[in-house]
């Protein structure tokens, strides 16, 4: 595949034609895409009666957007900010600690030669292809074993590895930091921990950023780890504190608050959409140079 | 292995004409030796653990004992487990293939330069990735519900009686379009960034040949973007076989549907939280991690074949 055009031929294409037919069919897949976020949008302006009453795409007569908000702040002595508080404590430090690892463990990978070098990679290799999952009834009766359950760190000590996020890294680090650049900073007696923070980390920034997007969804979507390590809804994330919500309307004597749920969700929803939609240049630079490529 | 095939480590640069092992020392491990740390202490030491604890048995009367590979021979006859290995496996045959191939189509599509607003479409169409798999499931449940969702509405309105998506039948399909909701977007952008580093040369050439845009698309674009096509297959395997959040979550809208051995992970997951059987579950766990590497590392070996 080194086709090679000759001079004469190498003059650029015009760009294609756009398509209304291709953009009218790729737009079914848009709507697919937007119809539960619109329908989660609209429905959060509805009373807990509203919900049964109106059309599911419309809005209601009642609009109550503004009053469920402030429900789902207040409801059960303001819960709801206790678990987002929660969720940020397991981001910061789950996806932070994730990233920094990663970046570390990346950097070293592509850049220095070691000895276990080559076990590093097949361990790490075969660990993307180990289920999470399954690893985790294993780490609950190892982190109860340990008196670690019930406490913020069941949570946040497995967030800290992201087999995928060193992987990223390390090939993002490969082809963003030149050999000879490393190599000019030793010459001239540079640290390597100067090295590493002077030099490299400015290179290595939309690597960096795109693996803390992907690991801070990993840590605030995350609702198998919490849901076995934590008993105590002082403790929950967003998330499992949702679901408990949800299953009140269930549970014999409890309160149905579907209008708070749904609200409760478009709140946790928007903080990541706004991340991934500011930081879209950095993201998207940062998987198409390093991602994915064979 | 190439799927995951290392870049090429970098060598030292002009003045340095040594062998390569000049470099080698042991400062790589300042900086992989605090990620490596903590992956012993969450994820080999876990596996160990769970290795363990599968081949010991404690029982109400005598405590515990070891039973060498009973638990296993156990899992290998027992129907619930057989019966959401299949069910999981079903849903890997059905949806990951739609999934990935709506994805593949829309990457094509973007990558095509032939959309109108390419740019709106590839973020829209990633959105769902952001949501959480709670809040997604929450959401299609509601929507799929005959009481206040959209089925109901159209049921309502058109005084029609659509089956329900939450009956026994129709669930497993309606897991599977809340997962590819959720998934489409993400493996789209997989395969776009694959297809951004496509050497713009090489679909020149092919059209100056005269090739159709169906053909540059199936001789130069796929195979330009195998790796990528196999590590989103591997993931989608993996993920498949893991299946929990949704179901769980739906079970409490549709409690006669879901089963607490719907899939391996559910299964496993009621054994250690509802029976206490710790050993079991850890060998169901087990047992599940095996089976999915295999199933991984059988489509790695056929996708990587050079004659595919």
């Amino acid at each position: 595949m080194t086709t090679q055009t000759n001079p004469r031929n190498a003059v650029r294409r015009s760009k294609p034609k756009r398509s209304p037919l291709l953009t009218a069919l790729t737009a079914l897949m848009l709507i697919y895409s937007l119809v539960p976020l619109v329908w989660l949008l609209i429905n959060a302006s509805k009373t807990q009666e509203g919900l049964f009453t109106s059309f599911g795409l419309w809005f209601d007569d009642d609009f109550a957007l503004f009053r469920n908000i402030r429900d789902t702040l207040t409801y059960d002595d303001g819960v709801f900010v206790r678990w987002l508080l929660n969720t940020l404590l397991y981001v910061v430090l789950g996806a932070g600690g994730a990233t920094a690892l990663a970046t570390l463990g990346g950097y070293a990978l592509a850049k220095f030669d070691f000895p276990g070098k080559r076990g590093v990679f097949a361990v790490v290799i075969g660990a993307v292809a180990v289920p999470g999952t399954a690893l985790a009834v294993p780490t609950f009766l190892m982190f109860s074993k340990l008196g670690l359950t019930n406490t913020p760190w069941a949570v946040i000590i497995p967030s800290l590895i992201s087999p995928f996020g060193l992987y990223l890294m390390w090939t993002f680090a490969a082809s963003a930091i030149p050999g000879e650049l490393l190599e000019a900073a030793r010459v001239d007696g540079a640290g390597e921990l100067r090295t590493f923070f002077r030099i490299c980390m400015p290179l290595l920034a939309p690597g960096i950023v795109t693996v803390a997007l992907f690991t801070m969804v990993a840590t605030w979507n995350n609702y198998f780890l919490p849901l076995i390590m934590l008993k105590d809804p002082d403790w929950y994330p967003l998330t499992l504190g949702l679901n408990a919500w949800n299953d009140q309307a269930a549970t014999a004597g409890g309160q149905a608050i579907f209008h708070l749920v749904i609200t409760g969700s478009l709140l946790t929803i928007l903080p990541l959409l706004a991340a991934f939609l500011f930081l879209q240049r950095y993201w998207q630079s940062g998987l198409a140079a390093g991602g994915v490529k064979d | 292995m190439t799927v995951l095939a290392p870049p090429t480590i970098s060598r030292t640069g002009q003045a340095d004409r040594r062998p390569a092992r000049r470099r080698r020392s042991w400062t790589g491990w300042a900086f992989v030796g605090p990620f490596m740390a903590v992956f012993a202490f969450v994820f080999v030491a876990p596996i160990a653990y769970a290795i363990y604890l599968s081949v010991f048995r404690t029982r109400l009367i005598g405590g515990t004992s070891f039973v060498g590979l009973d638990n296993y021979q156990q899992v290998f006859t027992d129907p619930q487990f057989w019966s959401a290995t299949w069910r999981v496996t079903l849903f890997l045959l059905v949806q990951v293939p739609i999934m990935l191939f709506l994805a593949l189509l829309i990457a094509l599509a973007i990558d095509s330069g032939r959309l109108y607003g390419k740019a709106f479409f590839r973020v829209a169409v990633f959105m769902p990735y952001a949501v959480p798999a709670v809040v997604a499931t929450l959401m299609w449940g509601f929507m799929y519900g005959s009481r206040f969702g959209l089925v109901g509405n159209i049921n309502d309105t058109f005084g029609v009686a659509l089956p329900d998506p939450l009956s026994p039948d129709l669930v497993l399909a309606s897991i599977g379009n809340i997962v590819t909701w959720e998934f489409v977007g993400y493996n789209m952008l997989i395969f776009y960034s694959a297809l951004q580093v496509v050497p713009k040369s090489l679909y020149e050439a092919a059209e100056l040949d005269g090739a159709s845009q169906l053909q540059v698309i199936r001789s130069v674009k796929l195979p330009a973007i195998k790796g990528a096509l196999l590590i989103a297959t591997i993931f989608s395997i993996i993920g498949s076989f893991q299946l929990f959040n949704e179901p769980s979550i739906l079970q409490s809208l549709a409690p006669n549907a879901i089963t607490t051995y719907f899939t391996p992970n559910m299964y496993a997951y009621s054994l250690s939280f509802s029976g206490q059987q710790y050993n079991y579950s850890a060998t169901v766990a087990i047992v599940m991690g095996i089976l999915t590497m295999i199933v991984a590392y059988a489509v790695q070996l056929r996708g990587t074949r050079k004659d595919r």
